[in-house]
């Protein structure tokens, strides 16, 4: 492979690795609070990228009006979830919850199905995106630059919340001892909610991502994304969100550089991320970032 | 652990002590022994006969439908092995069916059989040139899926509870992936056609019924109690000197052989399989069978896979259109499937310990409910 094509292969991990980021910080937002692996967090995505296209395609809305849109009413949509579905769960055994957020999963597919069909829609991109830029041998398209950036925006916007408002604070505080930040006068269920809203609004910007990346959506179009971000959140270190967007890069990067390097074994792609997943909790359960949960 | 409010409400409400079929005290089990084989016996002897009647008289949908159902708590009683008995949430179980019913497949077609259906990537060569009967293919099967299940667990229980879960399903992901991709032996993505039609109402019945009494022989041993124990308290068992990963081990293996023999006779009713089939939807439906069942309950793992199969089809009534008061419902497809992820969220929520809750059928327990046998009202 020469350099170009090494090049274009980079930036393509890059925009990849950005949008598991993006997803992953969901995971890990929830899991650090709850302990509970969000199932429906990939689904969540899907009905955040199904908004966005009723925005766009059947109200012709300005792409970024559309996206906007969706990421409010996914944050909603994830507040439903929480306080629907897991919220009587909290003092039940963990593996309850859990159950019940495959459950959630499973309901928000079927029911995508359903309310949407199953036959995928198209997504269209938008024009800022659909050029090519070329660099001498180098072919790249605008959203494949567009999406890392727009990811270090978010991301950057986030860590700032997290550790410079109050809010943040608190989740942070909540992710380390449930139980004394009660007796701060904290509201846990109001932090968790705002967890929630915040993760999903992720999400479905990473889901809008996405669908311009492959530019169709589907209802099961969640399930492998959100998937593979939660082994980039645990690549990274679960319950951290700087090691979640370490472990999104680097489980994109794996990814391309895969395909790239040995096409023979391309169909595998989407087992790496499973392989990568037990080779982790096998080596380094904590990950690349984490440090031991209290339980 | 806080009670949950809304636990009045459920069925294992009636079974509780003081519930309307609690019978009290139960008579120890060592006294009731012979008495209990003999009915267990008798039980069974009237089952083949209603299997016979069944067979003779039913329509082939009903015969159909009654296999699928044997085959589901096969696969349920067994899954609920590792879950809810031993306690460890597992996700693979797609896995095991499929690892059952290709390497089954692949033992009994006929090499023209085989020939045919391998148009992209002819089969490898020691599997094109023979085929055998479906009983040793079968055994065969159950062993090579256990020892899957054995290579799985090194790796596998070295984490536990949700960890578990994603790894355990991480492998289902890989072995459909596997399947999808290695042409030369699984025929990729079109999948294997043309099996034989051989498994019948004996089959399924039958491998139930083996299954049912090495499970329920294995939970009521010293060895069940240990499972037991490890799902109460892993580090408590552990300091009472359970071996909990080798218990855990011996749970997964078991398990898998039995979930590898049903994908075995899953093949030979269907009669095609692709990896379409054995997706994580698999495993999905199983869970919702044993949650529903109540986890930990044998007999709620039977009575749920029975539940889901004939109840299944019964919702299909949602997605065809109806008329109700005058009015015309339009059908809607896929709406069964909505109602299964419902039924799991609310179980969950409202009805946490299932049907059964960890309670299992005995004789003791139904003739002492009847008021009638040895120490009913002692």
């Amino acid at each position: 492979m020469d350099a170009a094509q090494l090049t274009q292969q980079m930036i393509n991990g890059l925009t990849l690795g950005s949008l598991y980021a993006l997803i992953a910080i969901g995971y890990t937002m929830v899991y650090g609070i709850l302990r509970l692996i969000n199932f429906a967090h990939g689904d969540v995505l899907m009905v955040g990228c199904y908004f966005a296209w009723f925005g766009a395609v059947q109200f012709g809305l300005p792409w970024w009006v559309a996206l906007m849109g969706s990421m409010a009413l996914t944050a909603a949509l994830g507040v439903l979830i929480d306080q629907g579905a897991y919220r009587p769960l909290r003092q039940a055994p963990r593996i309850s919850a859990l159950i019940t957020a495959i459950g959630v999963s499973f309901f928000l597919e079927n029911l995508g199905l359903v309310v949407f069909g199953g036959r995928p829609k198209a997504f269209a991109r938008p024009e800022m995106f659909n050029h090519i830029y070329q660099w001498g041998e180098v072919r790249v398209l605008s959203l494949s630059i567009w999406v890392p950036i727009l990811t270090a925006i978010i991301l950057a916007g986030l860590i700032l919340f997290i550790h410079r408002t109050r809010m943040g604070m608190a989740m942070r505080a909540l992710s380390r001892d449930l139980v004394t930040v009660q007796l701060m006068g904290i509201d846990p269920n109001r932090i968790i909610a705002a967890t929630f809203a915040l993760g999903s609004a992720l999400a479905a910007a990473g889901g809008v991502l996405w669908a311009m990346k492959y530019p169709q959506i589907n209802p099961l179009m969640g399930v492998l994304p959100g998937l593979k971000a939660f082994v980039a959140a645990v690549l990274g270190g679960i319950g951290n969100v700087t090691g979640a967007m370490l472990g999104g890069l680097l489980l994109g990067m794996a990814e391309i550089m895969l395909v790239a390097l040995l096409p023979e074994l391309a169909g595998y792609r989407d087992a790496l991320a499973f392989v990568m997943l037990i080779g982790i909790l096998i080596f380094r359960p904590t990950g690349i970032m984490g440090e031991e949960l209290p339980e | 652990m806080p009670r949950n409010p809304h636990e009045k409400f459920g069925l294992t409400a009636l079974l509780k002590p003081g519930g309307l079929l609690s019978p009290g005290a139960l008579p120890p089990a060592h006294q009731t022994r012979r008495r209990d084989t003999m009915l267990t016996i008798g039980a069974c002897l009237l089952a083949a006969l209603g299997l016979w009647l069944l067979e003779g008289h039913a329509s082939g949908y009903v015969v159909h439908l009654t296999c699928v159902g044997a085959i589901f708590a096969t696969l349920a009683v067994s899954y609920n092995l590792i879950n809810g008995v031993t306690g460890q949430f597992s996700l693979e179980p797609n896995a095991f069916v499929a690892c059952g019913a290709y390497v089954t497949a692949l033992l009994t077609l006929s090499p023209a059989e085989k020939e045919a259906s391998f148009i992209l990537e002819p089969l490898i060569w020691p599997l094109s040139a023979f085929s055998i009967p479906l009983l040793p293919a079968l055994v065969i099967a159950g062993l090579l899926t256990a020892l899957m299940a054995f290579l799985m667990g090194f790796p596998v229980f070295r984490v536990r509870g949700d960890y578990l879960a994603i790894v355990t399903l991480g492998f289902g992901e890989v072995i459909r992936v596997v399947a999808n991709n290695a042409q030369s032996v699984t025929n990729g993505p079109l999948g294997l056609k043309g099996i034989p039609h051989i498994t019948n109402l004996w089959w399924s019945w039958g491998l139930l019924a083996v299954c049912l009494f090495f499970i329920v022989r294995l939970v009521h041993s010293s060895y069940g109690r240990a499972l037991m124990a490890i799902r109460e308290d892993e580090t408590a068992a552990e300091a009472m000197g359970i071996n909990a990963f080798w218990h855990k081990m011996l749970a997964f293996t078991l398990s898998a052989f039995f979930e590898g023999v049903a994908g075995g006779l899953l093949a030979h009713l269907i009669t095609t399989i692709s990896p379409s089939l054995f997706t994580f939807f698999l495993t999905f439906n199983l869970l919702i069978i044993i949650v529903v069942g109540g986890l930990g309950s044998t007999t709620g793992a039977v009575l749920g896979a029975f539940l889901f199969t004939y109840g299944g089809e019964w919702l299909r009534v949602v997605e065809e259109p109806m008329q109700l008061m005058g009015l015309d419902i339009p059908g809607i497809p896929g709406m069964r499937m909505v109602i299964f992820s419902l039924i799991l969220v609310g179980v969950m929520i409202f009805l946490r310990r299932g049907i059964l809750g960890r309670h299992d059928f005995s004789w003791r327990w139904l003739l002492a409910s009847l008021g009638l046998g040895r120490g009913s009202k002692a």
